[in-house]
């Protein structure tokens, strides 16, 4: 198996690895960097649990090759709090009951983070737009959404 | 959410800490944080994988199973057939006594579902494991197969599984459950209507996002550590000790974070298997599903046929209900055996109703072994039941949520099973239900009460 040197900045930190050539960014995170909050739901691009943000961008990690992240700039749930105080969109989920297994939580986190980061006052139709590509099997459709009202509000409150 | 105080206020004492408080979840901080540890998020140096050969055909006959070319395989470090087993036949409800066991860990002889595990290839990688058991031959006899309920039932049907001897789970009761209750037979012949509907369902994947699977990693002195997904951790525990003819003390089963299983988790499928790899090899195993094999071989909700015959009054007393129940349980009991027994403790619905007749069938099919789902062995039969009351309002030309008041079981009433209705509310919920949906009715059905002392 070829190996590849992969270079990335990870929730902040850098981080060097050797990769085996074709593995997923999701295997890279998980098995070899040790941050297991992307979660492998289908490992075919359809549940949505393994999103990460890559370069600002809401990316499938079991459909990224790792070594084509060299140089990238990628965020993870595991690294939304900072100082250990949860990000609004954590507080959110949080007291809005918006997670029930849990298992969809941290790729739902990341939709909506990069959907508040482009519009921070979203519509619900947005809202719900921007979850689409991440599956709840628990029918916690509702909560989630009003969760993610919820963080925006509160961005907005804070900014005013 | 508001909470209605006047119903049943005299029953009710008001002064609790955690009823109708609103509490956090527990798990929560873990959740939005990804710090929840699943199962699948432990791993060990070394850790193996494990593929299960699986069956290509509905029903045939094992002549030879060759694993030479696939023990050669690179990466490859343990093959496991039914032989090496302690205990391969067996049945997840044993432990409350509902046997006979009949379903082997890897088959042994014979398939009976397309699907079935056959053999487990270990191996350093998980695509190792996969080309190593593509390499495995087994060579199939293939059998005549059935899929069909009532076809099981007929003679002469292809036998299912031996170790019951025919197609259907045998009760203490006989071929099926039964509940007896007045004189059915009278009932109709004093009924101005009568109904007989079929219902039928197909099986539902649960479909969790997290699939099936489990990590098992040795701890030395013939000690196992299992990191599961699995709902019913004591039935898996206690299981594997059976299975693997291993004492409880030797193994260790932590679980409690459950990627969503509505159900599908608590057979026991993985763990034992995977705790034989690890015994036989001293290294960590783990053995997860592919979303391919969650879809096409993890348990499904039975499909089921309900049979409901109703006599019914012109004034909306049903007086008379036939049921008969069919349970597809695939080709393993499993969960099945039980549901069915729901199934005819359930089909009276909340009604009372003067004489009940009901059978309650567990066949089994040369499909996917159903087992546990949301309510399993009940739900397909509220889906049944309510339609089917629907139709008996529209037959009498009555409203069907008053027809509803008019049958529900109330407080002492005795239920074709002989408990006494205690604690129904079920009127009270109709009230509430007419109101929130602005489907009024007469106000002498919003004058009645579940609760009424002395009949």
């Amino acid at each position: 198996m070829v190996k590849v040197p992969v270079q990335f900045t990870l929730n902040g930190s850098e981080k060097a690895e050797l990769i085996d050539s074709g593995a997923t960014l999701l295997h890279a995170l998980r098995d070899k960097i040790g941050d297991t909050s992307p979660k492998g739901g289908c490992h075919q691009g359809t549940c949505g649990a393994c999103s990460v943000i890559i370069d600002g961008e809401l990316r499938l990690s079991c459909l990224t090759l790792a070594e084509t992240c060299n140089g990238a700039v990628i965020r993870t749930t595991a690294g939304l709090a900072e100082g250990g105080v949860l990000h609004p969109l954590q507080r959110a989920f949080l007291d809005a009951f918006a997670t029930q297994c849990g298992f969809c939580t941290p790729g739902m986190i990341m939709a909506a983070k990069v959907l508040l980061d482009r519009t921070p006052n979203p519509s619900r139709e947005e809202v719900v737009e921007a979850l689409s590509g991440n599956i709840c099997r628990c029918t916690g459709y509702e909560p989630i959404i009003q969760a993610v009202l919820t963080a925006a509000r509160a961005n907005s409150q804070n900014v005013a | 959410m508001e909470l209605r105080k006047s119903y049943f206020a005299d029953q009710r004492k008001d002064g609790l800490h955690e009823i109708g408080q609103g509490r956090p979840r527990l798990d929560s901080p873990g959740h939005v944080t990804g710090k929840t540890a699943y199962f699948a998020d432990r791993n060990f140096p070394g850790m193996l994988h494990l593929k299960m050969v699986r069956s290509p055909h509905h029903h045939a006959r094992i002549r030879s199973i060759d694993i030479s070319e696939a023990e050669k395989h690179p990466g490859v470090m343990k093959i496991l057939t039914a032989r090496d087993v302690p205990h391969n036949v067996y049945t997840i409800l044993i432990l409350i006594q509902i046997g006979p066991e009949d379903e082997t860990v890897l088959a042994d002889g014979k398939v009976r579902w397309k699907g079935e595990a056959v053999v487990a290839v270990l191996a350093e990688t998980e695509r190792a494991a996969q080309e190593a058991a593509a390499k495995v031959k087994v060579d199939y006899e293939v059998l005549p197969a059935v899929f069909d309920m009532e076809e099981a039932l007929k003679p002469g049907a292809p036998l299912v599984n031996e170790y019951h001897g025919q197609n259907h789970y045998l009760y203490d009761s006989g071929e099926c459950r039964k509940v007896r209750f007045g004189d059915v037979e009278a009932g109709f012949a004093e009924a101005d209507h009568i109904l007989e509907q079929t219902y039928q369902s197909s099986p539902i994947e649960h479909a969790p996002t997290e699939t099936t699977g489990c990590v098992v990693a040795p701890e030395g002195n013939d000690r196992f550590t299992c990191y599961t997904n699995t709902q019913a951790m004591f039935f898996t525990l206690d299981n594997a000790s059976i299975i693997l003819q291993m004492p409880g003390s030797k193994l260790h089963f932590v679980g409690g974070t459950v990627g969503g299983g509505f159900g599908g988790k608590v057979d026991v499928i993985v763990e034992p298997i995977a705790i034989l790899g690890a015994k036989f090899t001293g290294r960590p195993v783990c053995f997860i599903y592919s979303r391919e094999e969650e879809m096409q071989i993890s348990s499904p909700r039975a499909a089921e046929k309900v049979v409901i015959k109703d006599g019914v009054m012109k004034d909306g007393r049903i007086v008379a209900r036939k049921v008969t129940g069919y349970t597809d349980a695939g080709a393993y009991s499993r969960h099945s055996p039980y549901g069915a027994q729901k199934g005819a403790a359930h089909y009276p619905g909340p009604y009372t109703i003067p004489n009940v007749w009901i059978d309650t069938y567990c066949v089994y099919t040369n499909r996917t072994p159903s087992s546990a789902m949301r309510g399993f062995g009940v739900t397909i039969g509220d889906f049944a039941l309510e339609v089917q009351m629907d139709k008996l309002a529209r037959l009498i030309g009555m409203d069907p949520l008053e027809f509803r008041f008019i049958n529900a079981y109330r407080d002492g009433d005795m239920k074709a099973h002989r408990q006494p209705t205690e604690g129904a509310a079920l009127i009270e919920c109709m009230q509430e239900a007419s109101r929130a949906a602005n489907w009024p009715v007469a106000e002498k059905y919003m004058a009645m009460s579940s609760y009424r002392k002395g009949g």
